[in-house]
């Protein structure tokens, strides 16, 4: 399998850039498309013109403090979730062979299409004193006291850690089976031992994929409002909606969630920081399998299958449980309206989504310099701040645009920008670049500089390149970029609360709606519609990159890559 | 590529749909436009009847107040909104403060809604009342031992006591109004106790309250009466649990409102004057009892069989406004006692 080039290359991100003329153009858009995307972002900077002081100094009297711990811990705990099962369910299905595999490896996206509020308040239905569970444990042994109270801090990690271990999942399944069984077995063959392969050579080569699903489940941890909500759980979250619904302070708000966005920045940073200048690019070996036998087999089989059921296949059937029994009456003609809205959303959102990240991470690869980096980091940060707080921002910015359109030219009617689809996708677009970008760029960074080097070679402009090469290459990163998007946009909550225009309310609208009255039961209902519809891209998207490492990279990379280096060589 | 080129082609197609849409619908004369914080399926049956009587369409968009009123401030004299309509006397005061809401002045209004359950300036109007009232478990509480919202705070309640999060809107009015009634000081106490004598974390919704009550989790609570009815109409009328007016010998039962505004900068203010007289009348007003098990704001309007049943009560008549005024310094006492 191993081509002229070695399986592993190391290479410094500049020697692999191609610079030259015509290639600036690229910088101005990425910072123009930043500078789009900072805007809201820059609103929310723009509160601390306004200092109030006394709820500041109540909040840091009272629970700040708190709110600072519980937002720590929630990290901590999720972060170590999400890599305890994301990583070694990837490694599970992308390396080993065991009993349902082939099931799982699909299955254990499932738990993306799930909404945190959701299984937030399924888990609580079900394992709270109330529930199923504590009262069969009253009924069997007179007392459920010794049972660990949902509502708590470990239940919320719980509950995150479930929902948000598919994006450590996915991005390390990928990379582990890029890394192909070849690299274990030389591992192997220079006398380690099966763990320690894995800890030397097989995750820190997967370390930027696993870097960048935590932090997507973190961020997205971060700036959760809906399930610390039906928890009860205070994070700094809360705080920001506390000063905004408390204090009817937004200023206050923003200067909250401006400090949260830095918190983010930093990180993100840092992260980038310590994995350093590494770069790996890498081949598809085949090879074979690990097959575990006898115990092992079953612990593996038993371990996907526990998560599996725990993260999915029972909050599904308690969701449907309470749809039969108590919401399937509020079925109707509408709910049919309400589907093709939230798809459709999903759609757009994630093609003007997709599109963007692609031009972000193509020109961070033909022109890496300071500013255009910067430019595209920037643009990614909008996934840190809640959700309401975007929104917020974004109308803000589009309703000034109204009332200057009113005012200059006397168009419109008012609200005809801030009211409209542009303005909700807009800010769906400036809330999950970061989604978008992830897969997107990814996949950039997995292209062997010596192709694009080949094409020019060759003659090959740059708008050729990005047709007749790059694209074709990115084509599975693409669309699995955009299938995230879809059912983060499908799921999203607060921005198209604030932002849809008339008509436009989608299944998430609806579960607010209940939820927000405590109808859970029958939020049920739309609850699973939604599950069902996320499930839709879900699955395209697993059986994508299942096909992946087959077609694109032994099959589309290697052929060009095949390709170009002969033409190159002629 | 195919694939993406589709989804282009269709989300251009529907983009150009919607703008067609959005300029269709600008500035219709018969057309109301409603930001509403009450839920679409206790808004849209009213709604719909307007429209049969009148002809007059109403449209309409749903949030939380303060998205809403955000969005108004925002929008400023190029809203599309006519009428504001928004649950709870705090969020009603707040928009009033925040100049949003336009002073009108209705005989009929003023006929169909008690002084204190409007603003004195006529920019908001309670269309519903709510009451906000003890709850107990018929199993381990003789009725006897309860008498006020206070009360609760007697160590006879320690570890008997569940309560609803702090940040929903309807405590904070709760305890807006005690500060009102009693001040600061003594009311920190009180909910200093409360905290003290909790079974349990608080939970997020009314409920999840009484089914902990029902469970055994807890013996008291304090919950909407309409949240009692739902459960009751979900779970039988044999729950064993049942209602308390508290506060009968002194200033009465905590209500509260939902309510109504038209906007400053309303493009319709004819209109929406007319759904929002429309809204105090009979038949609206009986509606409201119908969708919600709430109150009618209307004095002659008789409450609904269910609600009938649950007896009657003093209210307590302080003007509902006193829940907004207070709002941040009950929000800032609860932080300070611990109560989440």
């Amino acid at each position: 399998m191993a081509t002229p080039e070695a399986d592993i290359r190391w290479m410094s991100p500049t020697a692999g850039s191609t610079r030259g003329g015509g290639t600036g153009g690229w910088r101005w858009l990425a910072v123009a498309i930043a500078a789009i995307i900072l805007a809201p972002i820059l609103i929310t900077l723009l509160s601390w013109l306004q200092p109030d002081q006394a709820i500041w100094e109540h909040l840091s009297q009272t629970v700040l403090t708190r709110l600072i711990g519980n937002t720590v811990f929630l990290i901590v705990g999720v972060a170590a979730l999400v890599l305890l099962l994301g990583v070694s369910l990837a490694w599970l299905t992308a390396v080993c062979e065991f009993p349902g595999r082939r099931v799982f490896d699909w299955a254990l996206m499932l738990p993306l299409a799930v909404p945190a509020y959701v299984l937030a308040f399924t888990f609580i239905g079900i394992l709270d004193y109330s529930g199923p569970v504590q009262g069969s444990l009253r009924d069997w042994f007179g007392s459920s006291d010794w049972f660990p109270p949902i509502r708590s801090p470990g239940g919320v990690v719980l509950v995150m850690g479930l929902v948000l271990y598919p994006y450590v999942y996915m991005l390390a399944r990928t990379a582990f089976m890029a890394q192909g069984p070849t690299l274990m077995e030389a591992a192997r063959i220079a006398g380690m031992g099966p763990w320690r392969a894995f800890f030397r050579v097989a995750l820190p080569m997967a370390r930027p994929a696993i870097a960048a699903g935590t932090a997507l489940a973190l961020m997205e941890a971060l700036a959760d409002f809906g399930a610390v909500a039906v928890f009860n759980y205070d994070t700094f979250t809360t705080a920001i909606y506390k000063a905004w619904y408390g204090f009817f302070s937004i200023e206050v708000a923003a200067q909250l969630a401006s400090l949260l966005l830095l918190f983010v920045a930093v990180a993100l940073f840092t992260e980038r920081y310590t994995r350093g200048r590494a770069r790996f690019f890498q081949v598809a070996g085949s090879g074979h399998r690990i097959v575990l036998r006898g115990t092992r087999a079953w612990l593996a089989t038993g371990f996907a299958g526990g998560v599996l059921a725990v993260a999915f296949l029972i909050p599904l059937f308690q969701l449907v449980w309470w749809v039969i029994w108590h919401s399937i009456g509020d079925l109707d003609a509408r709910y049919l309206n309400l589907l093709l809205r939230t798809v459709g959303l999903g759609l757009m959102a994630a093609f003007i989504t997709v599109s963007v990240a692609l031009v972000l991470a193509y020109a961070k690869r033909i022109q890496p310099d300071w500013l255009t980096r910067r430019a595209v980091a920037a643009s990614t940060l909008g996934y840190a701040l809640p959700g309401s707080v975007l929104a917020v921002a974004v109308m803000l910015v589009f309703t000034w645009l109204d009332n200057a359109m009113v005012s200059l030219f006397g168009l419109g009617g008012g609200g005809w920008l801030a009211g409209s689809l542009v303005a909700l996708l807009l800010a769906y677009s400036i809330r999950f670049m970061a989604v978008a970008f992830s897969s997107v760029d990814a996949a950039v960074e997995q292209i062997r500089p010596s192709i694009p080097e080949a094409a020019r070679c060759l003659g090959a402009g740059q708008g050729r390149l990005l047709r007749e090469v790059y694209l074709p290459m990115l084509r599975p990163g693409l669309f699995a970029g955009a299938l995230l998007v879809c059912v983060d946009v499908m799921k999203e909550m607060p921005a198209t609360l604030l932002m849809r225009p008339f008509g436009w309310d989608t299944l998430a609208v609806r579960i607010f709606e209940l939820t927000s009255e405590g109808e859970w039961e029958r939020a049920a209902l739309p609850a699973v519609t939604l599950v069902l519809v996320g499930l839709l891209p879900v699955i395209f998207l697993v059986r994508r990159s299942a096909q992946q490492p087959r077609r694109s990279s032994r099959g589309t990379v290697q052929a060009t890559a095949g390709r170009d280096l002969r033409l190159g060589g002629a | 590529m195919r694939v993406l080129l589709i989804v282009g082609l269709v989300a251009a197609a529907v983009l150009g749909v919607s703008f067609w849409a959005s300029q269709q619908s600008g500035g219709q004369g018969d057309e109301i436009i409603v930001y509403s914080a009450r839920q679409e399926h206790l808004i849209k049956p009213l709604f719909d009847r307007f429209t049969e009587e009148t002809g007059m369409r109403v449209r309409y968009v749903t949030d939380d107040a303060g998205p809403l009123l955000q969005r108004l401030r925002a929008e400023g004299a190029n809203t599309r909104a006519d009428m504001l309509m928004t649950v709870d006397a705090g969020n009603l005061w707040q928009a009033a403060e925040q100049d949003v809401l336009a002073s009108i002045e209705s005989d009929t209004l003023e006929r169909n809604v008690p002084a204190n359950l409007r603003d004195p300036d006529g920019r908001w109007f309670g269309l519903s009342v709510r009451a906000r009232t003890i709850v107990y478990s018929t199993e381990r509480v003789d009725p006897e031992d309860l008498s006020t919202y206070e009360a609760l705070a007697d160590d006879q309640w320690d570890g008997r006591l569940c309560l609803r999060t702090s940040k929903k809107v309807y405590n904070q009015s709760l305890v807006a109004t005690m500060i009102a009634r009693h001040g600061e000081e003594l009311t920190e106490e009180i909910v200093s106790g409360w905290v003290d004598n909790l079974a349990t974390q608080p939970f997020s919704n009314d409920t999840a309250v009484m089914e902990a009550i029902v469970a055994g989790q807890c013996d008291v609570g304090i919950v909407n009466t309409y949240y009692f009815g739902r459960l009751q109409e979900r779970d039988g009328d044999e729950t064993p649990l049942a209602l308390f007016w508290p506060n009968q010998d002194a200033e009465g039962v905590h209500v509260n409102v939902s309510g109504a505004g038209i906007t400053r900068h309303a493009s319709n203010p004819e209109a929406a004057l007319q759904l929002l007289e429309w809204l105090s009348e009979q038949e609206a007003q009986e509606m409201f009892g119908a969708l919600n098990m709430e109150y009618p704001v209307r004095p002659e309007t008789e409450w609904t069989e269910r609600v009938r049943g649950w007896g009657e009560f003093q209210g307590d008549d302080i003007d509902v406004s006193e829940a907004g005024r207070r709002q941040v310094d009950a929000v800032m006492l609860m932080d300070r006692v611990g109560y989440r």
